[in-house]
């Protein structure tokens, strides 16, 4: 047992000794090398929230090797450094602390969710590096902190869920000429929390009425209780605020019931995974709002979707598209900048006007937001079959 | 009273030095500022294994709810230090947020310390979620989004000195007649009863003195990583802690100091491979305890390993 210890006590001195001195390589200029332009990866490869990571990352790995093919930006390549956060916010810092003092990144992209950006804003202002999401979708204390300043150096390329909110009651009220809904919230969820708040302002703005709010909590599977209860009511559509893993039970249950008002929702329906929870017969006038939809005959689109076809063998989803876009997107930034240093970087993102893109073209606000369009896509029998575009406004 | 013995001298010289030596190596440069999280995370670990093996360890009651404790020490402190900003407002806001979880603990120990074994495991389990579905619907804590923007006091001063004090308060109490007690709990609860002993108030007492530094650690862990939500504190990370203290041995606080450092610089070595790191740590988990299944140091400390002393002077 002794001898067992010596072994493991000489692990842990080599370990030390390795995770001390390994790539301290600070004597390279920062940025633009020999090897390439650095640009960090930070995403949820592993535990709950993988994935919405590993999609994200799929589609920054082809956006930048479609770059790097075509000769790369002014003729050098781009060298992604991508790491596992686990979920983990504290985790996402530490790494984005390592991407940006040791790997000498440019700029850094992730994680994918609204909590983990978060955790990584404060380093990307002490470290003086932009970081963009493309899917932190949280109103709050993103983009803007907590006494309204921009955070100079956090940038996103997706709208917030307000606007979302804001967009499916638009849609109820003047697509579906619904006057009653129904509300059935994740209530462990901030992201559900900020897209019922608005839907319910803006529904109610314009002379809809709310008939009743239901809640449950995520990891639920039985919502015939909830179900009950709202089935006596007299109401046009249900707005279902919440990710893709309820909600296709949500829906099924609610169409076994003989619900049949629409359903309405966001982002977080789109899955495959909410077509094999609910099936193909229950999900029909069902609604949400999305950031690309693959109905779009747009040629970027239908190539972007060729493309992602080939390489990785299935459809690309939004966060697919959303990756994709944001690993273009940074790329342009750099070619915009001239040269690989993050203040420059960091201006010709603020600066960034019409950049086209798989989910859409924008510019960017003065809050570091995109002005860009929603589209809401329609599912019929569990296919997307109609997607209409909303502008800002 | 012979506070200033041999030993105690040597401790405080040997205490000073590691704090010197590291801090040398940050000015120098040596230690560059994404080491330092990883020294944060050491500090922070060091602490919730150290307070969790007093519960587990020493006093033989099985929790899984030590995340629950830490997380009341996050929050509370987190909203202290966002309204006062400052070192004083740091400081206060530890000390809030651990005697806040002391009184977390005592509320909820007296009613589930009358259970033993799985039960109070389940029963520490159910504690803790209940706590993170409190934080997760109250107003103040912002629900499942968190606090975000939490400012940055803790540094690598703090963080060493709560470390240092957490580990010789406990280790102190398990010296002391109360601490004795406890061990007794753990061998034997029927004998320790009948030789006088008040389990339920020792039991409680560890309880409360864990809860405490569990607070401290969570409220140093806000502090140092701007963000917080309440799915951190899951379950997830109760058995985090619990690996930390099993690694080292249950009974052993050196075994709990070293385990926290061994498990932190794995996790850093590991963030290359990111593929398979986590197969690599449960794999090297896996391996650890099959080989040294009481752990690192079983219940001995790290001087037992060095001085040949008599047996009866050790505790077991």
């Amino acid at each position: 047992m002794k001898k067992v210890l010596l072994v493991l006590l000489t692990l842990v001195f080599a370990v030390g000794l390795m995770t001390g001195c390994g790539g301290n390589d600070t004597d390279e200029p920062a940025g633009a090398d020999a090897a390439g332009i650095k640009i960090g990866v930070n995403y949820e490869l592993s535990g709950d929230l993988a994935s919405y990571g590993e999609a994200s990352v799929d589609g920054i790995k082809m956006a930048f090797d479609e770059i790097n093919a075509a000769g790369g930006i002014n003729g050098t390549p781009i060298v992604p450094v991508i790491v596992d956060n686990r979920s983990d916010p504290a985790e996402a810092t530490s790494l984005a602390t390592r991407l940006m003092t040791k790997e000498d990144v440019v700029a850094c992209l992730g994680p994918a969710t609204s909590g983990s950006f978060m955790a990584t804003i404060p380093v990307a202002m002490a470290n003086k590096i932009p970081i963009i999401s493309a899917s932190a979708t949280a109103d709050e204390g993103v983009t803007v902190d907590k006494n309204g300043n921009v955070n100079e150096y956090v940038f996103r390329l997706c709208f917030n869920d307000s606007f979302q909110g804001v967009t499916m009651a638009n849609f109820a009220t003047n697509n579906l000429g619904a006057k009653k809904a129904v509300i059935i919230q994740d209530k462990s969820s901030d992201y559900a929390a900020g897209l019922a708040k608005n839907f319910k302002e803006t529904f109610t703005a314009a002379g809809g009425e709310i008939v009743a709010e239901e809640g449950y909590v995520a990891k639920d599977k039985d919502f015939n209780a909830i179900l009950t209860n709202i089935k006596g009511k007299e109401f046009d559509v249900i707005f279902l605020p919440g990710y893709y893993s309820e909600a296709g039970l949500v829906i099924k249950q609610a169409r076994a019931l003989g619900i049949t008002a629409p359903v309405l929702g966001a982002d977080g329906f789109d899955s495959p995974v909410l077509l094999q929870l609910a099936g193909a017969e229950a999900l029909n006038n069902v609604y949400f709002s999305n950031h690309y939809s693959s109905l779009d005959q747009d040629p970027l689109v239908q190539n972007f979707i060729t493309a992602f076809n080939e390489k990785y063998g299935r459809d690309p989803n939004a966060f697919n598209a959303l990756g994709y876009d944001l690993g273009k997107f940074i790329a342009d930034a750099v070619k915009r900048a001239g040269s690989a240093n993050p203040e420059a970087i960091k201006d010709a993102l603020a600066g960034t006007e019409n950049f086209v893109g798989v989910t859409g073209s924008f510019s960017m606000g003065a809050d570091h937001n995109p002005i860009k369009s929603a589209v809401v896509i329609g599912l019929k029998d569990g296919v997307q079959s109609t997607s209409v575009k909303v502008e800002p406004k | 009273m012979r506070a200033l013995t041999k030993k105690n001298i040597l401790i405080f010289v040997g205490i000073l030095l590691t704090f010197a030596i590291v801090q040398g190596l940050i000015s120098v440069g040596i230690i560059s500022s994404f080491h330092e999280i990883t020294i944060a995370l050491i500090c922070i670990n060091i602490i919730m294994a150290v307070s969790l093996n007093l519960i587990t360890g020493f006093t033989g009651q099985f929790s899984l709810g030590h995340a629950g404790f830490m997380s009341i020490g996050a929050y509370v402190c987190a909203l202290i230090i966002m309204r006062y900003d400052s070192t004083a407002g740091f400081l206060m806001g530890i000390l809030a947020g651990a005697l806040v979880a002391t009184i977390v603990g005592i509320l909820i120990g007296i009613p589930t310390l009358r259970l033993k074994g799985d039960y109070l495991a389940i029963a520490t389990l159910g504690m803790a979620e209940i706590i993170r579905v409190v934080f997760l619907n109250l107003e103040i804590t912002n629900g499942a989004a968190g606090l975000s923007g939490i400012p940055r006091h803790a540094n690598w001063f703090w963080l060493f000195f709560f470390a240092v004090i957490t580990v010789l308060t406990i280790n102190n109490f398990i010296r002391s007649s109360h601490g004795r007690a406890c061990i007794s709990i753990r061998e034997d609860e029927i004998a320790a009863e009948s030789m006088g002993i008040n389990t339920t108030k020792y039991k409680v007492m560890a309880f409360a003195i864990g809860a405490f530094f569990a607070g401290v650690g969570g409220a140093l862990y806000a502090s140092y990583f701007y963000f917080l939500k309440p799915n951190i504190f899951g379950f997830m990370k109760s058995i985090d802690i619990l690996v930390i203290v099993v690694l080292g041995g249950l009974g052993s606080v050196t075994g709990s100091v070293v385990a926290a450092i061994l498990l932190a610089l794995l996790t850093t070595f590991l963030q290359a491979f990111t593929e398979i790191r986590m197969i690599l740590y449960a794999l090297l988990l896996v391996v650890i305890m099959i080989f040294r299944p009481q752990g690192l140091f079983g219940t001995k400390e790290i001087n037992d390993f060095f001085k040949f002393r008599k047996k009866h002077e050790r505790i077991e």
